[in-house]
């Protein structure tokens, strides 16, 4: 558990003495189901992510990553436990932490028949960032990801899915959240657009005060990208640590057996079981 | 950034904005609606015009007129607060179909100003709609509206606007609670309501317990009262009959309808509906 002091109730501002712990998740607990059907998405989890590292959590389809992700973005009560975002509860000050978070989902989640700047610019306005500044920053992200000028105005429908998916990654950062979610960003996409996004995501952490929480079910942008691994399966987080730190606890010589060890199955195996991501 | 009245009024801004945008997107879509409710309202008021064909009798210009205008008012209104149930009823399901809606939902955006920021851009599209549709019926058939008061006419239209409003709210949550039926059963509301409000019709005419349903419908009041200020030029003071009664619905409505959204929305998040798409 964290130390730091409770803020005020309706307080929206993000603490004047951030915590050290940008997440802190105790015994977080999600079924889903009912009529005796239940079935445990999210088991006890506890967590701790660090203001300011890239949290990797590592799981098949259906360990539960998203689920969790959802709880964090205020998109799912959780039935037990506690989760604070720089210290604020996710359930009593959900209006302060939203201020706090952005995500970037598996599915880009835009209006696609407006253009990339009209979505963002309207995703500023949800923020908080006028119009104007807006635009601004847009455009500076997007050439950043390798988006031509151009192709701002068209309909997000037209645009590639990798080049959507870039342009998720500029809306969350549009909004200079000070915890950044990304829920398996880069599935889907080709080799290049899939090192131009990281490259970016690691770019921008080191840049800004901005700690990221990442689901992944790749072992090697896991690797690349975290600076700590979680490894969540079947819905409770099994291992925890740096990736040469699991190295060594399993004895293992990458990160694929550490999986392996700790979960007792493959992870293309496990993928392959579970069917699409929860 | 947000706060007070003036950053709300602009976070509700960011989804007249929105919608404004989609319309032009969608502009082929808008253009079939608009020809719809043309047609659709340039046939019954042709209803009217051919009374004496129908009937087989002798029926003078000045009935015919008088029924004209009877039916004209009645349609017109009808079309206008339909719009406002529909749109509104739909904010739920159609950012569902758009994939949008954990997006919002997840935006620091407070419920009621997303449903506010929702319902003037409704009301910006309900009136454009409306001015064309009553505009391209003067074309085609001679409305005499000689003994109107448009004031009083417009005091009900707003009266029915909060009314339908606190309707369309409760109805929107349906979609939060029922994932796979709920928008059908907004719809059937919005039919029922249809029958029994005497929007073609006098309600004396219905059978008794249809004739009850329709003393809490406030379109009943609202189409009547409208009738009265139009077709006979009643004044505000002797519109108080029809007034209070479309009015305390729509005072009661909002709250209520408010309370219910955010009630469900809660379930949603902890039942995990809300992305659900049936």
């Amino acid at each position: 558990m964290t130390t730091e002091t409770a803020p005020r109730p309706g307080d929206t501002s993000p603490p004047a003495e951030a915590p050290r712990d940008a997440v802190v998740a105790v015994g977080v607990t999600k079924a889903f189901g009912g009529r005796g059907k239940t079935r445990r998405a999210v088991d006890r989890v506890t967590l701790h992510v660090r203001r300011g590292e890239i949290y990797g959590l590592l799981g098949a389809n259906g360990s539960g990553k998203s689920t969790l992700i959802r709880v964090l973005s205020t998109l799912l009560i959780p039935d037990a436990g506690e989760v604070r975002v720089f210290g604020r509860d996710v359930r009593s000050e959900e209006l302060a932490v939203k201020r706090l978070i952005n995500r970037v989902s598996v599915d880009a989640s835009f209006f696609k028949k407006l253009s990339a700047m009209e979505n963002l610019v309207y995703a500023g306005r949800l923020y908080g960032v006028a119009p104007g500044v807006a635009r601004e920053k847009a455009s500076r992200i997007l050439r950043r990801l390798g988006i031509a000028e151009e192709r701002v105005d068209e309909p997000l429908e037209k645009l590639s899915r990798g080049m959507q998916q870039k342009v998720a990654i500029a809306r969350a950062f549009l909004t200079a959240p000070m915890l950044l979610l990304l829920d398996e960003p880069t599935t889907g996409l080709d080799i290049r657009s899939k090192r131009e996004v990281q490259t970016f995501v690691r770019d921008l952490r080191d840049e800004h005060d901005a700690t990221i929480l990442l689901t992944t079910h790749d072992l090697d942008e896991a690797e690349r990208l975290a600076d700590r691994i979680g490894i969540l399966h079947e819905g409770r987080l099994v291992a925890e640590g740096t990736s040469a730190e699991l190295r060594a606890r399993y004895g293992a010589g990458a990160l694929e057996d550490v999986f392996m060890t700790a979960t007792g199955t493959r992870l293309d195996d496990a993928d392959m079981a579970e069917g699409p991501a929860t | 950034m947000t706060g007070g009245i003036g950053g709300q009024l602009g976070l509700a801004y960011a989804f007249v904005e929105r919608e404004i945008a989609l319309s032009k997107r969608y502009w082929a879509w808008e253009v079939v609606w608009v020809v719809y409710g043309i047609v659709t309202s340039l046939s019954v008021t042709y209803i009217g015009v051919a009374a004496p064909a129908i009937t087989g009798g002798t029926v003078d210009q000045a009935a015919v007129s008088r029924f004209v205008l009877y039916l004209l008012v009645g349609t017109i209104a009808w079309r206008f607060l339909g719009i406002i149930f529909d749109n509104i009823s739909e904010v739920i399901a159609w950012e569902r179909w758009e994939g949008t809606i954990e997006y919002t939902f997840m935006s620091p955006v407070p419920r009621l100003t997303h449903l506010l920021g929702m319902c003037a851009a409704t009301l910006v599209r309900a009136l454009v709609f409306s001015v064309v549709t009553l505009a391209a019926i003067a074309l085609f058939v001679p409305v005499d509206l000689s003994r109107a008061n448009a004031l009083s006419a417009l005091a009900l239209l707003a009266v029915g606007v909060l009314a339908f409003v606190g309707l369309g709210i409760a109805c929107a949550a349906f979609p939060l609670m029922w994932p796979e039926k709920g928008l059908q059963m907004s719809y059937i509301v919005q039919a029922v309501v249809l029958l029994v409000s005497g929007v073609y019709y006098p309600v004396d005419v219905l059978p008794g317990w249809l004739g009850a349903l329709s003393a809490l419908s406030p379109a009943t009041y609202v189409i009547r009262g409208m009738r009265s200020a139009l077709m006979d030029g009643a004044d505000l003071l002797s519109l108080w009959p029809e007034i209070w009664p479309a009015l305390s619905i729509g005072v009661l409505s909002i709250p209520l309808g408010l309370a219910l959204f955010v009630r469900v929305e809660r379930y949603a998040k902890r039942t995990g509906r809300l992305k659900r798409s049936g």
